[in-house]
């Protein structure tokens, strides 16, 4: 066994994806996978802008939904960090981040139906558990210094506002808003279960093969997020906060009594609905147990461990697209391109393309879920070798990567995707809305047989999976004494 | 801090939406989303005028992306009528006391579903799914929506009654392909070797040219089952006014433009009551769909 505890650790996770590839279902199963890649990579050659009326409102709504989610969710998550220290509150919003931003909508599909609120809400909820931890982070790291020079009697507050939060809101800003461009994802793929974003006619033209309509949207949604830094403007945002609520439509009016409902019946497990009492539980769970969560979790685990090396061996490879150590300048923005493009392609938006090329197999999903971080985290690193400073002499190519380069960023390509672990294993669980047989398979059938109750059981089991992985991530991160900053 | 007074802001903008919504009285309408999206929101347009004009109130259709967000929608009321399949009505009745089927097609008294399968497979067509059994086994199979009638629920129950095992474990992969038009393509492409449809999406996309029949056959058809209808709630009258349940129900039985209907595709609606779809209620749970 090498003494380094970063390759054992490293070894160790890529035995385990082997060991998962034999259990896995990887397969193309479509009988001419090539030429409907080639009809679809046409459809984006030649992009169709009229294909739907509501192409242009689709897009406002996503922005809006983007908008009005983040700034709720910032606004709580950071009422929250201040109470952060409270374990309560620490479990409070793992718990709200472990679960992702479909479920959230899809159970809240259930009692408000497609009233705005409930695009907002999926969005804003898990951002808020996701940024009070962030800005807790935030403002541990602050320094202590300014707050000792205060003349003794000032409030808590004062101190609070004077001394702590201008140290840190340089980098308050800067994660909302890198927050903002996840938020434009997010809102983005709310779409596929019938909000009225950008996956809604996303989904639509895809499912009946109109590439060039999708192309169209693709491009729209790149041209989006890469032009941000132009429309997102500091002295804009309240602009667009205060605006944005006036843009996410009417949908339908919210009747308050299935609100109720929902939470005083539908979640109710049937057998205690239909008082039956607790010997009725237990059969109604262990069925539930031995169908649909077991084998949820086991796809769910299997999938997500893949992923990470696929994702892991990909950023490895995908770096040096944007290194300057490697090539001249035009295939440094080319490669610039590429993966502003593969990390803003939402991993289920990936992964509906890929499936409807490959056919259903978990194949699709690793290819997805790989682009997707691997080009963050490639992206992060690149950035990262720039920074290093290598002797004239020192070798080139294939050397200068492998010697020069990777042993010196290699601890902080850990920490990135160790903390990226549970943020795949978040995404591998939704994938299952697609026909994979992950816990989002089971959850989405649950909801497709109107059985509330098993999908909350299953939701539930889906956090918890979700804060093991994540608790577990930061265990190896302290371990291996890897630091790393937040990415989404 | 400017943060607590944009807190307030964004509470009051809920507000007044929640508020200018509600106002509203149209009567909203939705469908299972069966098949390609572009013609359902065709099809269902041309009802909303008709059903518009016919009865002098604003009608509107909205789209959905799954057989449960359309029950949903009508159990909670966001919409008052629904031109479900034979199992989400079943489904939707339950979760609304007082609702009703009001109307079904011709047609769907006695429905049917078609087993398809790529000619590459070889399999050929019989009169009885029993006959099929070692050609079909082991293949891999794509039912439609999760939540369909003719697309899971009935190929699911014939193939657990004839071949005395859960498709799961007598195909060697199993799929959900979204919808009925979904599953002809990926059939017809060989991306499945076998699917289940709908039989009047296939008998309209053959007689508009657009099945390869060199690529894909039907194989087998089950027998007659009843499936979709249109269902209204029961407090459509309180909220109307008086008879209008009934004008809904005249107005969708008189519907005679020929090329709404052939959009369906139904030679026109007769009368359906919620008795009419109780066989389909004891498959359902019976293949344990259903509680």
């Amino acid at each position: 066994m090498p003494s380094s505890p970063t390759v054992r650790v490293s070894l160790i996770f890529l035995a385990i994806a082997l060991v998962g590839l034999l259990f896995a279902d990887i397969a193309v199963t479509t009988s001419n996978p090539w030429r409907d890649l080639g009809n679809f990579l046409f459809g984006i050659a030649t992009p169709n802008f009229f294909s739907t009326e509501g192409l242009m409102t689709a897009l406002l709504r996503t922005v809006a939904f983007a908008f009005v989610g983040v700034a709720l969710g910032s606004v709580a998550g950071f009422l929250m960090a201040l109470a952060y220290r409270s374990l309560p509150v620490r479990i409070f919003c793992a718990f709200i981040r472990a679960i992702h931003e479909l479920f959230w909508a899809l159970i809240f599909l259930q009692f408000f139906g497609f009233h705005p609120l409930t695009g907002v809400l999926a969005i804003a909820i898990p951002y808020a558990g996701i940024f009070a931890k962030v800005y807790s982070e935030i403002l541990e790291e602050a320094d202590p210094e300014s707050g000792r020079v205060l003349p003794p009697g000032t409030g808590n507050i004062s101190a609070f506002l004077y001394a702590r939060i201008p140290d840190c809101w340089a980098k308050m800003r800067t994660y909302t808003a890198y927050r903002l461009e996840c938020g434009l994802r997010s809102s983005a793929i709310l779409g596929f279960v019938g909000l009225p974003t950008l996956g809604f006619y996303l989904e639509a033209s895809f499912s009946q093969g109109l590439y060039s309509d999708a192309g169209a949207m693709l491009i729209l949604f790149y041209v989006l997020i890469a032009t941000m830094p132009l429309w997102v403007r500091p002295k804009l945002l309240p602009v667009y906060v205060l605006g944005a609520p006036f843009f996410l439509g009417e949908g339908l009016p919210i009747v308050w009594g299935n609100v109720q409902r929902f939470f005083t019946e539908d979640i109710v497990p049937a057998p205690l609905r239909n008082g039956e009492g607790l010997t009725g539980l237990t059969p109604w769970l262990s069925d539930l147990m031995i169908n649909e969560a077991m084998p949820g979790i086991w796809n769910t685990l299997v999938l997500t461990q893949i992923a990470l090396v696929a994702t892991g061996i990909l950023s490895l490879l995908a770096f040096p697209l944007i290194s300057n150590h490697f090539g001249g300048p035009i295939r440094r923005n080319a490669g610039h391109v590429v993966l502003v493009i593969a990390r803003s392609t939402p991993e289920y938006i990936l992964a509906y393309i890929l499936l409807q090329l490959w056919g259903p197999s978990m194949l699709p999903a690793v290819v997805a879920l790989a682009l997707h971080n691997g080009g963050i985290i490639g992206h992060l690193i690149g950035r990262q070798t720039n920074a290093i400073k290598l002797r004239a002499d020192a070798a080139e190519g294939f050397n200068r990567y492998s010697w020069e380069l990777v042993p010196r960023v290699y601890r902080s390509f850990l920490a990135f995707l160790f903390y990226r672990w549970e943020i795949i294993m978040r995404e591998t669980a939704i994938l299952g809305i697609l026909g994979i047989y992950t816990l989002g398979f089971y959850v989405d059938s649950a909801i497709q047989n109107i059985r509330f109750d098993r999908a909350m059981v299953l939701i539930l089991i889906t956090a918890l999976l979700n804060i093991g992985i994540d608790t577990l991530g930061r265990y190896i991160r302290r371990k291996l004494a890897l630091q790393t900053m937040p990415t989404c | 801090m400017a943060t607590p007074v944009i807190w307030k802001l964004m509470l009051s903008c809920f507000f007044c939406f929640t508020a200018a919504a509600a106002s509203a009285e149209t009567l909203v309408f939705t469908a299972i989303p069966d098949e390609d999206e572009t013609k359902l929101v065709e099809r269902f347009r041309g009802v909303a005028d008709y059903l518009s004009e016919q009865l002098n109130v604003d009608v509107r259709y909205i789209p959905v992306k799954s057989y449960a967000a359309a029950v949903s929608a009508f159990r909670n009321n966001q919409v008052q009528l629904a031109w479900f399949g034979g199992l989400s009505g079943v489904q939707a009745r339950r979760l609304v006391p007082g609702s009703e089927a009001i109307a079904q097609g011709v047609e769907d008294e006695a429905f049917e579903t078609y087993f398809i399968a790529n000619t590459n497979t070889g399999i050929e067509p019989a009169a009885e799914l029993s006959a099929l059994k070692d050609q079909l086994q082991g293949k891999t199979f794509t039912f439609g929506s999760k939540g369909s009638t003719s697309g899971r629920l009935m190929p699911e129950f014939y193939v657990r009654d004839t071949f005395n095992a859960k498709p799961d474990d007598f195909f060697s992969r199993v799929g959900f392909s979204g919808n009925h038009t979904r599953t002809l393509r990926l059939v017809e492409a060989g991306t499945y070797d076998v699917g289940a449809l709908n039989f009047q999406v296939w008998e309209k996309e053959l007689a508009d040219g657009n099945i390869n029949t060199d690529a894909v056959q039907v194989i087998w058809k089950t027998p007659h089952y009843p499936d979709y209808q249109w269902t209204i709630r029961g407090d459509v009258d309180e909220r109307f006014g008086d008879g209008f349940k009934q004008r809904v129900t005249e107005a969708l039985l008189n519907l005679d433009n020929p090329e709404l209907l052939e959009s369906f595709p139904r030679s026109g609606f007769i009368p359906a009551a919620n008795a009419d779809y109780e066989p389909i209620r004891k498959t359902a749970q019976e293949i344990g769909i259903l509680d």
